[in-house]
Parts: structure tokens; sequence; C-alpha cells
């Protein structure tokens, strides 16, 4: 069944469009991540012209993510302190990258950018979560392991203590708003909601909880995408309502789905495979780079000056 | 003097006759709606050739060329080059009045049916439909061969020679196929009549494509009142988001 979509002006297969946002939606409710890493290039091969495909996909996120943080908010599995921290660091760091991704597109190169900053930080990020998540999931087995004591880096001797209740931490707010406006700028600069670094980062830097980071990291998407959609269907036009719609009803599915996949399973597990998803995406990326491009000429149709 | 100027009548002579020769033309039809369900469009363009003479004897025969452009865009054509190990985007060219669709249909190879001044002239073959921008036509080549090499493979500039049937010097008709994914504008068609690749006779009239019903009201939305459209689009996302947890909590218990 085919479909023409008003403002990306191509005709698409209903159920294909659906599968995507199913497949998307899944990832997203088990992981925590918007998917936007995913679905947007996935959307490219679908044949929706990049400019709406990055738009529409930020709508989708604003969905799924919904959809799956009421599934953590009953499982009270969200640290609303928390989320407000790393978003009032996020909205600042998206207001930065905004600035840079303009500066650098007013110089060219910004695909490449784009490009290597994906393989860099999914690389990073990917490699670190696999090598730990194993190493915890081998000491689990060994019998009569110790359990983890707490450590106390630097991080814990910051002013502007805050108790985050949800999480079990009494840390300094300081560290919370770095990384969200770290992961703002990136958000901004790749086109993405920032899950896959957010989370790593709640687990790693501030050493949240595994359960706690997922919904805490939905609950601060959410806020990002929907202003990057507001950006886009102002400024570009370029959000395709009938394809959101399509990825929608395919996401808050799949992320419902998601949710009850990632309860049951181990936090170990789930961050085997979100490693293992990220250094997906971040070869299949690193091999668009290094291998010769079968058509070496590339279009870009903008409208008549 | 009085030689060259008998010369001069006897070569424009053919011309002035040739002018008898007029095209009469028809469309299956002039619009084309494009709906939700829209998957491409077959339009029929036929004629005739009205005469108020018998045709010229021993003149080159008579062909017939058959042109359809989508609206003008402005393409950006890129060319990567391997750098430090990684192919990046080395240079651009900006590629002025490149329209999104381009199909022309003749009744034998256009080589044959158009002299090169003609076309020069009249633009009627793919690569002289596509300007570049500037007069950098020597650096520019290879981004407008690729251009023409990537869209005839996506079949959005096509070049049907034969593709147009002509009976008895007299009635010609084609069929074009538009494809599923159609930009909504003017498409320009144009019939050329020639002889011995002189065009002797040309029509010019535009099929619209236009977005109908709900295709077409989105459209207008998100142009119109943008900041309303991208609310409109969060709140629906919202809404999805909260039924769909609804709905599986409900179907849980």
């Amino acid at each position: 069944m085919q479909l023409y979509l008003p403002i990306a002006e191509v005709s698409v297969n209903i159920f294909l469009i659906l599968g995507l946002g199913g497949l998307v939606g899944v990832l997203s409710g088990m992981f925590g991540v918007g998917g936007g890493f995913l679905i947007t290039p996935l959307l490219f091969l679908a044949g929706i012209p990049p400019a709406v495909a990055v738009a529409t996909s930020t709508n989708q996120i604003v969905a799924s993510s919904f959809s799956a943080l009421l599934g953590h908010l009953r499982r009270r599995t969200v640290d609303m302190t928390m989320g407000a921290v790393l978003l009032a660091g996020g909205l600042v760091g998206s207001g930065l990258g905004m600035a840079v991704f303009n500066w650098l597109r007013a110089r060219g190169q910004v695909d490449l950018l784009v490009e290597l900053s994906y393989v860099i930080f999914l690389g990073t990020v990917g490699a670190m979560m696999l090598v730990e998540s194993l190493n915890a999931l081998l000491k689990s087995r060994r019998p009569g392991a110790r359990p983890k004591r707490r450590k106390h880096y630097w991080v814990h001797a910051l002013p502007l203590k805050m108790k985050f209740r949800v999480s079990g931490l009494y840390i300094s707010a300081i560290p919370p708003l770095l990384v969200g406006l770290s992961v703002g700028v990136l958000a901004a600069i790749m086109g993405v909601g920032g899950g896959f670094v957010m989370v790593p980062a709640m687990i790693y830097l501030l050493g949240m909880p595994t359960k706690v980071v997922i919904g805490t990291s939905l609950f601060q998407i959410i806020f990002v995408t929907a202003f990057t959609t507001m950006l886009h269907a102002v400024t570009n036009q370029t959000v395709d309502i009938a394809l959101a719609l399509l990825l929608i009803a395919g996401g808050v599915i799949g992320a419902q789905l998601g949710t009850r996949i990632g309860a049951r399973m181990k936090a170990e597990q789930l961050r085997i495979l979100l490693a293992l998803l990220v250094l997906a995406v971040c070869g299949q990326l690193a091999l668009g780079l290094v291998l010769r491009p079968a058509e070496l000429y590339e279009i870009q149709s903008v409208a008549p000056s | 003097m009085i030689r060259l100027a008998l010369l001069l009548v006897a070569i424009t002579l053919p011309g002035h006759m040739a002018r008898a020769e007029e095209i009469v033309l028809g469309l299956s039809r002039d619009q084309v709606a494009i709906t939700a369900t829209f998957d491409g469009s077959d339009i029929l363009i036929f004629g005739a050739v009205h005469r108020e003479a018998p045709p010229p004897v021993n003149a080159d025969p008579l062909e017939v060329i058959v042109t359809v452009a989508g609206p003008p865009e402005t393409a950006i054509v890129r060319h990567k080059e391997r750098r430090a190990g990684i192919w990046i985007n080395a240079d651009a060219v900006r590629i002025e009045g490149a329209p999104s669709f381009y199909a022309v249909a003749t009744t034998a190879p256009l080589g044959e049916v158009l002299s090169i001044t003609e076309d020069l002239r009249l633009a009627v073959s793919i690569s002289r439909a596509i300007r570049a921008a500037g007069n950098r036509a020597f650096e520019t080549a290879n981004h407008v061969a690729a251009l023409v090499r990537i869209r005839k493979a996506q079949d959005v500039y096509r070049l049907q020679e034969g593709g147009v049937d002509l009976d008895r010097e007299t009635l010609f008709r084609t069929s074009l196929a538009l494809p599923a994914d159609l930009v909504a504008g003017n498409y320009t068609t144009r019939i050329f009549l020639t002889r011995g690749g002189k065009v002797i006779d040309s029509y010019e009239t535009v099929i619209g494509v236009r977005k109908v019903g709900v295709e077409r009201w989105l459209y207008d939305f998100s142009r119109e009142q943008a900041a309303l459209y991208g609310l409109l689009s969060l709140a629906l996302a919202i809404a999805a988001g909260w039924a769909a947890s609804a709905a599986f909590t409900g179907w849980r218990r």
C-alpha cells in the first residue's frame, strides 16, 4: 500500500515505514535511547529526502520516548530532579551547539564533521560500554564475588550538593549540568536526541543505577527533541506530519514492547546489547568514510535562486 | 548581386513553405492531481500536423520531438575525493535550472532529427536543457555529466528515441509515465516538428501538477502557519505516545 507524503513529496510503502518506526520504538523502550542515530539513516535508505528525514524523526522520537517514559513512570524509575538538572544544561548546550553548527556550515564540510563525530563518539562510547558490561557480567557469575563498593571520585567533593532520591545519590549539581551541556552541544551538531551519549555518561560519570538511567534519559530526550522539532517546523518547514504519524504508530507500539523486554533483562545484558548496536552503527559509518563510494558525485536539490 | 538575392530567396523559400505545417495538439489530461494514494500517472500526448497545402515533395522526412520539463530547481553537485584516507566532499558546483524531471521523446535518434545549432538555440537535449551556472563550462562539465548520469539512472531524466509514433506524416502520439515521487508545479511541454534537422514549427503548453485534498491542506498549513503546524505535530506525538501506553496497560490487565 503506497502513500504520497505531502512534505517529502515522495510515495512510500506504508508497511515499510510502520516497520521502521516499530523497530526503533523497541530499541527506544529497551535502552532509553531516542533512536535518532538509527532512524535517520534508515529513512534515507527508504528514499526520504535527508532534510525531511532529520526533522521528522525528531518528531517521532518525541512520541516513542513519551510512550516509553509513561511505562517507566509507573515503575518509578524516573529521577525527575536529575532530569531537570540535565535538561537545564542540555538547553544551554543545544543553543551553543546550534551556533557551532552554523559557524561550521558557513565554512563547508559540515557533513564530514557530523560523520566523524558520529564515528568517534559511537566508537568510544560503544567500546567502553562493551568492555565494562562484559567485565560486570563475568564478575556476577563468579561464585563468592564481592559486591562492588561505592567509589569516591573528585566529583563528590564539588559544592552545590543536591539529593537525587530516586537515584540514591547525594552529589553536586555541577557534574549533571556539565553532562547535560555537552550532550546538548553534541545533539545540536549531530541532529540526535543524545540518548546514546547520555545513558553511558549517567552510568559511568554520575554513578546512577542503570534502571533509573533509562527513564531519566527519556525524560530529557522528550524536551530536547520537542525543541528541535519546533525549530525545524518553523525555520525549514521540513516536518512531514504524515510520515511522522506512520513512524509514530509503529514506534509507540514498539516502545511498549521494548520497555517490557527491558524490564525482564539484566542490566549488564542490556548494556552489552546497546554497546553492540552502537558499535555496529559506528562500523557502518566508518566503512562509508573509508571505502571508495560507488558514486563519487552527489546531488542536493535546492529551491531555485 | 541579383543572383545573390535570388539565391537568398531560394534558400529561405522552403522555410516559408514549411511553416505551412502546423501542430494541433491534444493531451489526455492537462492537470495531474496528487492525492494521498498517488502512485504515478500516464499522460497521452497526441496531435496532428495541419497543412494548408500538400506536403513538400522531395523534402526531408517529417520528424516530431516532444519534451516535458518539471519545475526548475537548483542542484548542488558535490564530488568526493580521498584525503588522508577518508572520502570527503572536495568540490561542489551549483547548477541553476536543472529541472526535477525531464523527458525527451522523438521519432528517430535525436542527432538525426535535430541539428546541433537548433539544439543550442532551443535547449532540447538533456545536456542542453541543463544550464551550468556562470561561464565555467569546462570546469563544470564533469559535474553536469554526473548529474545527468545519476538522474538518468533514477529514471527522472529520459531520452526515448523512437518513443513518438508518427502516422503518414500527419498523426503523432507518445505516452508519458510520470513517476510516483513527483514534485508539484508546472510541467512545460514542448513539441517540435523538424525536417532535415531544422525546426519548422513548435508548440508549447503546460501540464499542471497539483496537490489536492489533505495533501494540499497539510502542505499549505506547514508553510503558512509553521509554528502552529509544529505544535500540532508535537501534540499528535504526545497523544499517540499516551494512547499506546494506555492501550498496553489495559491489555495487560
